[in-house]
This record gives structure tokens, sequence and C-alpha cells, in this order.
């Protein structure tokens, strides 16, 4: 696919004060594809969440340059940007009295004026995206009082009520169990892009997610960026990012990669020396793997 | 999604994400939204009314009554001996310049509980109110100002207080490395509450050291302002009050609504496309010169700002409203300098004694409810 890129970063570095996390080496070049599910893998502190807040300019870009959707961010008004990008950050401040329908509403912010009453639009927005989330059921329900992974969706309602063609989730899944880790993740990769209004086959919005757990991005993610001492070091299809020369370069980790017997995406299965040495005696090893 | 018509809705029922959402989920959208309106509107003309009442007993009824219909003649500018002079120059100021004082509180306290996201941020607990009594004291003291002079200078004093409380907040929190820093951060930190603890117990030794300066006459007056009182109230400090009113509520009101999204911290706050450091700082700055108007006025009401908004959240069902807080902080004055002129038999207290005893155990349980939480 030769489609233009929905985020594209040049010759960028980050930093907190005089601390670079992101480009320190050499500057960073990023391309991400626009209409697919984007995982950003890496080690605790390799600067995944610091490239995120790059790309939701929270942190001003040291040098270089970020595009969006074929436009320079440089002096992009924020609230028409929060109306391209979106992001969900990966601990959110638990606010006190607020419904979970009114929690929603907060994502209409950068579609309303100085006062902005809600119009019908708002309001089918803020239904679509509780629909999505499934929590029209808890609409009314203090947000302090829901589940963690109940809270998780409200997050997640908030921000498809905004309605953005890019979504971008620090570690969206840090909360959940498996099982709502899966659901959030499909929900998330199937999001249409808002810009297609009408019926038919509508093209996907663009979703980069930092995930810590490999498997679940192998599972859900079109495209992986592997991060590693504040530089890309691996970007493609989770075949070509997880293999166990990658894993061994990002984590520093020993594994063995295998396919799924059902969807085909790489599975990864980590290994420790004594793991080996006890295989060697029993004699399986790893020679029945690919 | 943006705009999924009403027809396609009808048309596609499917429970697709793509058809849009169903009828039951934006009626249960409306009814929500509608009955928290509803709330809201309600707290507000209930307010509304108990203010009104309770002005209408602080002119009427107390030590001296006056009846309705006097009350009305005497308005209309109808001499009657006695009567006239108790309710022109006592009584209508006191309950004006309360209403007004008390509102500018509560506004100024919804401000900076919306912009500090604590609810122990208050301008009344983070020196603003010391700050600008030791300004209008130390001018006093030392310069002989009075009237609008000693008001701007207690506009200054508020200023220079939330100054010093930011600069060293910024600085404890940029040694200390912290990431997501800057203005923002600042803002939402426990830092910025220790600072103006600090402020404003700075504030309060400065001012006990500039009551020795003052002369006989200016120490009596000057120990009942500071503890927060109407007694000295006049027409002109109520227009000046009024003056400044008119300009800071509205400002106050479209801060406060362009801050709502950093109830969600900062990080989505800037998600949503706003940006709470800049309108944060502008909303303290306004904030302040309400707190500090309010203080050359009345003096430091002890915690009409922290009181008001708790209470009116609890009215309004947990929805922040500007309004509704300033409601609740002009009713609180009005009553308690009614209760402090009449409930001691012959003994007339200051009014911030009454809002300091009352403001002083729903502190200690935010303070309990908060750290619980943490």
């Amino acid at each position: 696919m030769t489609v233009e890129p929905a985020i594209r970063l040049r010759g960028a570095s980050l930093a907190y004060g005089p601390h670079t996390v992101v480009g320190q080496e050499k500057p960073v070049d990023l391309d991400v594809p626009a209409g697919q599910t984007t995982a950003i893998i890496g080690a605790n502190g390799c600067g995944k969440s610091t490239l995120l807040k790059g790309l939701t300019r929270q942190l001003p870009l040291v040098s270089g340059s970020l595009e969006v959707l074929g436009r320079d961010v440089e002096g992009w008004n924020p609230r028409s940007y929060a109306r391209t990008v979106a992001l969900l950050p990966q601990s959110p401040v638990v606010p006190e009295g607020m419904t979970v329908e009114q929690l929603v509403d907060r994502g209409r912010h950068p579609h309303r004026g100085w006062f902005g009453a809600r119009t019908a639009q708002d309001t089918v927005a803020i239904a679509q995206a509780l629909e999505l989330a499934d929590l029209v059921g808890l609409a009314g329900r203090d947000v302090a009082e829901l589940s963690g992974g109940q809270r998780q969706r409200a997050w997640l309602a908030l921000v498809l009520a905004q309605q953005t063609p890019v979504v971008l989730l620090d570690e969206p899944t840090s909360y959940l169990d498996l099982s709502h880790q899966v659901e959030l993740l499909d929900l998330v990769r199937d999001l249409p892009d808002p810009r297609s209004a009408g019926a038919g086959e509508r093209p996907r919005a663009t979703v980069v997610a930092v995930l810590h757990e490999l498997n679940l991005a192998a599972r859900s993610a079109d495209h992986i960026i592997a991060m590693a001492h504040g530089q890309v070091v691996a970007e493609g299809t989770p075949e070509e990012v997880l293999t166990p020369a990658n894993l061994e370069g990002i984590y520093g980790l020993d594994a063995d990669v295998v396919k799924d017997p059902l969807l085909g995406h790489p599975v990864v299965l980590p290994r420790t020396a004594a793991n080996r040495a006890a295989a060697e005696k029993v004699g399986t090893g790893t020679a029945q793997l690919p | 999604m943006s705009a999924p018509s009403l027809e396609t809705t009808a048309a596609a029922p499917a429970p697709e994400a793509v058809a849009g959402p169903s009828p039951a989920a934006v009626a249960a959208v409306r009814s929500l939204h509608s009955r928290a309106r509803r709330r809201l509107l309600t707290a507000t003309l209930c307010l509304a009314a108990a203010l009104a009442l309770a002005m209408g007993v602080r002119v009427l009824l107390g030590h001296y009554t006056v009846t309705i219909p006097d009350f009305f003649a005497i308005l209309g500018g109808e001499a009657i001996p006695g009567a006239s002079f108790i309710v022109m120059q006592e009584k209508l100021p006191r309950a004006v310049a309360g209403a007004l004082a008390g509102a500018a509180f509560g506004a100024a306290g919804a401000l900076f509980r919306r912009t500090l996201r604590n609810p122990l941020a208050s301008p009344d607990i983070i020196g603003v109110t010391q700050g600008a009594a030791v300004a209008a004291v130390t001018v006093l003291a030392f310069g002989g100002v009075r009237g609008t002079g000693m008001a701007a200078a207690a506009l200054i004093g508020g200023l220079v207080a939330i100054a010093i409380v930011l600069g060293f907040s910024m600085a404890g929190r940029s040694s200390a490395g912290a990431g997501s820093g800057g203005l923002a951060g600042a803002l939402g930190g426990a830092t910025f509450i220790v600072a103006g603890i600090a402020v404003a117990s700075l504030c309060q030794a400065i001012l006990s050291g500039a009551m020795l300066a003052l002369s006989q006459h200016d120490l009596q007056a000057a120990a009942v302002w500071t503890a927060g009182s109407l007694n000295a109230v006049t027409w002109e400090r109520i227009t000046l009050l009024a003056v400044l009113m008119i300009v800071l509520v509205p400002l106050a009101s479209i801060l406060h609504a362009r801050l709502a999204p950093a109830d969600l911290g900062g990080e989505l706050a800037h998600g949503v496309g706003s940006r709470p450091g800049r309108t944060g700082l502008w909303s303290l700055v306004i904030g302040a010169l309400l707190a500090a108007a309010a203080t050359a006025a009345t003096g430091p009401l002890a915690f009409v700002a922290l009181l008001s908004t708790p209470l009116a959240r609890g009215l309004t069902g947990g929805r922040p409203s500007l309004p509704a807080a300033a409601l609740c902080g002009a009713v609180i004055v009005v009553v308690a300098d009614f209760a402090a002129a009449e409930a001691f038999g012959g003994v007339r207290l200051p009014t911030g004694v009454l809002t300091g005893a009352a403001g002083a155990p729903l502190m200690l349980w935010l303070l309990i409810r908060s750290g619980r939480k943490a």
C-alpha cells in the first residue's frame, strides 16, 4: 500500500528539559500508516510514552518536524488538532462526582464553542461512543464507582466521542483482564474513520497504541514499531518485527516465535537459559519450531 | 461519524457501529443530560431564593424590626425618623455587602478549586486573602492610605501572594525533575497547597507585626476588619466592589467553563484541545482579584471560599457550577452576619469568626477525605 502516512515524523527528538529521551543518538524518522492499527512496543523507559506525548504535542519537538494527515502541526490550533488526534493517557485522573455520560461528554469539547451548549450532533456522538464501549447501561453511574475495566471503557468512550481520524492510546489494556484486553483492542482496531460518512465499506481510523503484551500486539496490530533507548529499532508487520533476533535486541529477551495456528500471527514464547538447558536434557529442544 | 444523519439511523437499525447509535442510546443520553440540567437549574433557583430570603431577614428582622411597607417606603426615598437611617446606613449596606463579598469569595473558590483540582485549594487557605489583608493594613499603617487606595493595595497584595505561591511550587517541581511539568503540572500539585499554606502563615505574621505600627484609633478598626466584618461597610466600598465584580465575575464564568476539561487531568485536557496551563494562570489571576476585592470590602471572611464550592456541588449533584458556588457564598455570609449580630445576645461577633468556626470542621473533613483517597 502506497498511501500517504497518517503521521510523518522527520528528524525528531524529544526531551524533558536537558534530558533527551527520544532521538538522542540520531533523530527519529517515523511513518505511521493511515487507516491501520500500529502498536508501539519496547522495554520500560525506552521512550514509547514520550514519543506518544510528542505526537499529541504535549511535548514540543526539540528538533525535526511532525506532519499529521499531510499537514505540518506547527501552528495548528489546539482545538482543531484535537478534532484530528485524540489521546487516551496511561492513567487519567478519576474525576469526582461525574457520571459516565458527563465524562464522555468532555470528549466533545473540541467540537464546541466557548459556552457551547450540547447539540444534536453531540448527543449522537456521545450515544454512539457509549454504545461502542458497551456502556449505555452504565451511563448514569458515577465514574468513581466503576470497576477498573469499566472505567477504562469509559475513558475510551470519551476518546471515541471526540470522533477523530487518528486515535492514540497509551497502554490502554493495563487495567483489564485478558478477555477485556482482546475485546478492547478488537474494538479500537475496527474503529471507522469519522471523516467518511455514509454507508458501505468504510475506511478505518488510524490507531496507534503503546502495548506491553507482545502477543496481543501481534494479534491486533497491522504494523509494529519497536523502540529501544529512544530510537526506532525495527518496524513492519508483526511477522517482520517479532523475530527472535529483534526481541533479543529490543528487550534482551531470549524467545522462540511460533505461528498462531488459527490466526497466523506470530506468538512470542519467552525462554530462559534454565529452560533451554532442561529442554536439551529431555531432548526436545527447539527442533520442531519453524 | 461526523453527523451521522437521523435518516441513516432510522433506515439501518443494525447494531453495527457504522449505522449510528440506536434510538434507545440516544434517548438515554438525552434524558440523563436533561435530568442533570434540571438539577442544576433547580439548585441555582433554590439558592437564589434562599439568598433573597436571607437578605430580607437581614434587613427587616433582628434588633430593629422594619415592616415590609416601611422598607419599600424608605427605598422609595421617604424619610422615616430612625428607621431610614438604620435601614440605609446599617442594615441594607450590610446585607448587600455580605451578598456581594460572599458571591465574590464563592466564585473565587470555585475557580481555584477547578484550576488546582484540590478541595483545599481555596484562596483563603493558600494565602490570597491574607496577602490582600497584609497589603491593606500595611498601607494604612505606614502610609495612612484609606478608601480606594487601600482597596487597590489589597488587590495587588492578593496577586503578589498568588505569584509567590506559584513561583515556589514551580521551582519545587523543576528541582524534583518531574517530567510532565510546566505550569499545568504545577497547578495540579500538592506542592502548590503547601506553598500556599506557608505564604498564608507568613502573611499572618507580617499582619500581626504591621498592626503594632497602627495608631490606637486605627488599631481598633483594623483588628475588627482583619477578623472579617461587615461593620465598616459603606456605600462607597459597596460600589467599588460591585464595579469590580461586574468586570470579574463574567470573566470568571468564562474561565470556569473553559477549564472544564482540566477536571480530567492535564493529559486528557490537553488531548481534547484545552490548554489548562495558560487558562489556569488567567483563572488564578481573576480568582485572586475577586477574593482580594471582597477582602478589601469586608476583610478576610474565613473559609467562605472554601465552604461554598463543596456545598454548591452537593446541591447540584456533583456538577461544578460557578453561579451556584457564588450564590452559596452569598447566602453563607448574609446568614453568618445575621447570626453573628443576633444570636449571641448583646455580643456582636465579627462575621468572620462565625464563618471560621463553621469552616474549620469542614476543612478537617476535606483533609481526612482527600487523605483517604490518596
